[in-house]
């Protein structure tokens, strides 16, 4: 296997709230001490419900917020803050709504040739105008859209604009915040396609964010599992989805409905909700609805262990 | 004879480009105790003919039908002041975002307690009791504080619990749910659509699910409506409709789950629903159908039997795709 393009060790967010004059500012633990490595041309799936980290996980990964603690590098090259500008260009993202994430005011032409007038300003106007076309055909875009605004196109088309923003500096990871829960069923399969074949013809490595454990399987190596801020189960696909070792994660594949009227399965009732990230509780941050809970689990805090297949919890599915 | 009854729904909405037709000759009957799924993607006016039955829809559509009758009651007919105790009561809607249909300047309290003030004429203490016992009834944990709490307060799982203790509140014979999961994570839809059966068993009444989700249909529904650019274009029990989809859309949708992809790319559907401009002359999926010829563009299609699904197509698929 080669080395892997993307790695991070113990990565952490914490945000401070509140805290008035008097008051002391309380921390929100937003993502706690993750790790992970994608090889190259690889798709690492994060997945997790609201509140998970998910999310704040891509915005530390794209260099949009800085870790309060951890490691990261790409390509062997460890990435801090001031080092950012020069390193930007390797780590593109695509936002879940392509509604929000386009300026309305500008034409596909100045919204794809944006990156490349801040980060190329040597390059001259008609080589920009040809790089522009060449990523739009790359993508899926008619060469006649290059004139026209982000309202004249469908979900699914936007989407393609929002890809092609990403390619347009050559990156070589690009994170890809739920690229597809705001589109319909339909045009959602010609995303995710376009998606896989970019990644086969120009070697790009994924991390894919998603809450959709249908797509996830469809289009992920690897898959992290994530509850409150932390990880608690990663491995392959097939592991994770096959052998499930987290009660959460089961919990997690039991509640997603399968398209299979013939199937009628167990589902695992979970009680209760997500904790707030305000105060996680002492122990396993799961414990609470979880139904294998003892004593020892709200007392401590289990460490995510295993070989290849690791899980964080004290008593595990299937040994 | 059916609970509810519409043939040949439609609404047109006037735009400042001309008027646009949302739903185009859409049919639902619904049976006391059945639960029906109406799918589709944005656009098919699944929504609107839900809207349009609940007379909710805005001063700009105009709605025509050769029937729409509830429990053997023209609701056509109806004086507004009339149709007003059936709506809300027996007839009751939850919405798609809850966190958006509760009012922020009430309890959730007051807010559930105002219909059966309406419409049940209970006491204030009645009422109290009646909707402490919904909240349990939904699940809502420690009812009795949570009733004086504002929706802001509660999180989204909590406050489509309370959307749904609202629409159950008068003991409606009919539930619409639109889309009542989408705006929530998965485990917390799991519990609300068991939620959901488990109130519909109790209590025989007929529920309508609104979704576009093909997992939420398999699991809950007994019927489902296939609807595609304001069309019917295909109706059956749950279980041959994903065996044997007898409409190229339904099946291409079918085939376009990433659960059930066989290959890495997937099957797609090409294009996108057509809009208020593009409207093809004669088969409205043809465009973007596999099996179209100049008959399905230039003719629209009749309606096969109901061993062919109602399909609304000119070459209905007769076994498996």
């Amino acid at each position: 296997m080669s080395d892997p393009v993307v790695r991070a060790e113990g990565l952490s967010r914490f945000y401070e709230v509140g805290g008035g004059l008097f008051g002391k500012p309380r921390e929100i633990r937003a993502l706690s001490e993750v790790s992970f490595a994608i090889p190259r041309g690889k798709t690492l799936a994060v997945v997790g419900e609201s509140g998970c980290g998910k999310s704040t996980l891509a915005r530390v990964v794209t260099m949009i917020e800085s870790p309060s603690a951890g490691r990261f590098s790409i390509d062997g090259v460890e990435i801090t803050p001031d080092r950012w500008d020069a390193h930007r260009d390797a780590v593109q993202i695509v936002f879940q709504d392509p509604y929000g994430s386009l300026n309305p005011r500008q034409r596909i032409s100045a919204i794809l040739s944006e990156p490349l007038k801040i980060n190329r300003p040597d390059m001259t106007r008609a080589e920009r105008e040809a790089k522009v076309r060449e990523v739009m055909g790359l993508v899926g875009l008619r060469p006649e859209f290059y004139g026209r605004y982000p309202h004249m196109f469908s979900g699914g088309q936007r989407q393609r604009i929002a890809v092609a923003r990403a390619l347009m500096l050559e990156p070589k990871v690009l994170v890809l915040d739920e690229p597809v829960s705001a589109l319909d069923l339909s045009v959602q399969s010609q995303i995710l396609n376009l998606l896989l074949d970019l990644q086969d013809r120009l070697g790009l490595t994924y991390l894919f964010i998603s809450h959709d454990l249908s797509v996830v399987r469809h289009v992920c190596d690897e898959v992290m599992v994530m509850y409150l801020g932390r990880a608690v189960e990663t491995g392959t696909k097939d592991a994770v989805f096959g052998q499930p070792r987290h009660p959460y994660t089961r919990a997690l594949l039991s509640a997603t409905p399968v398209a299979d009227p013939a199937r009628r399965k167990e589902r695992i009732k979970l009680t209760g909700e997500l904790p707030s990230p305000l105060n996680i509780p002492p122990g396993c941050a799961f414990a609470a609805r979880c139904w294998k809970a003892e004593a020892r689990c709200r007392a401590e805090r289990p460490e995510l262990e295993g070989d290849g297949h690791k899980v964080a919890c004290f008593f595990p599915e299937g040994g | 004879m059916a609970l509810l009854s519409i043939r040949n729904l439609t609404v047109e909405f006037a735009t400042a480009s001309g008027s646009f037709r949302a739903v185009d000759g859409v049919d639902v009957a619904v049976e006391a105790g059945d639960i029906l799924a109406i799918v589709g993607e944005s656009g098919s006016g699944k929504s609107v003919s839900m809207l349009a039955l609940m007379g909710l829809l805005p001063w700009t559509a105009t709605v025509t039908a050769d029937e729409m009758s509830f429990d053997g009651q023209d609701l056509r007919k109806l004086a507004p002041r009339t149709r007003r105790r059936i709506i809300g009561k027996d007839i009751a809607m939850i919405f798609q975002e809850p966190m958006s249909s509760l009012n922020p300047c009430f309890t959730v309290g007051f807010q559930i307690k105002e219909g059966l003030k309406k419409h049940m004429g209970l006491d204030a203490r009645a009422r109290e009791a009646r909707a402490l016992d919904l909240m349990e009834m939904v699940g809502i944990p420690d009812p009795a504080r949570r009733l004086n709490a504002y929706p802001h307060q509660l999180s989204g799982g909590m406050s489509q619990r309370v959307m749904i203790a609202m629409a159950i509140a008068c003991r409606p014979r009919l539930l619409i749910a639109d889309e009542p999961t989408t705006a929530l994570d998965v485990t917390i839809q799991a519990q609300i659509i068991d939620l959901l059966t488990e109130l519909q068993a109790e209590t025989g009444m007929a529920l309508i699910l609104i979704t576009h989700d093909m997992g939420v249909v398999a699991e809950t529904a007994r019927r489902v409506s296939v609807q595609y650019a304001g069309q019917k274009v295909e109706e059956q029990p749950v279980g041959p409709l994903f065996a044997t989809p007898h409409h190229p859309y339904t099946s291409a949708l079918l085939a376009a789950l990433p659960e059930r992809a066989t290959t890495r790319l997937l099957p797609t559907i090409p294009g996108v629903v057509p809009g208020q401009f593009d409207r093809p002359g004669g088969c409205l999926f043809a465009p973007r159908c596999a099996f179209a010829d100049d008959l399905c563009r230039t003719t629209p299609p009749p309606v096969q039997a109901p061993d062919l699904g109602l399909a609304r197509c000119h070459h209905p698929l007769e076994g498996r795709a």
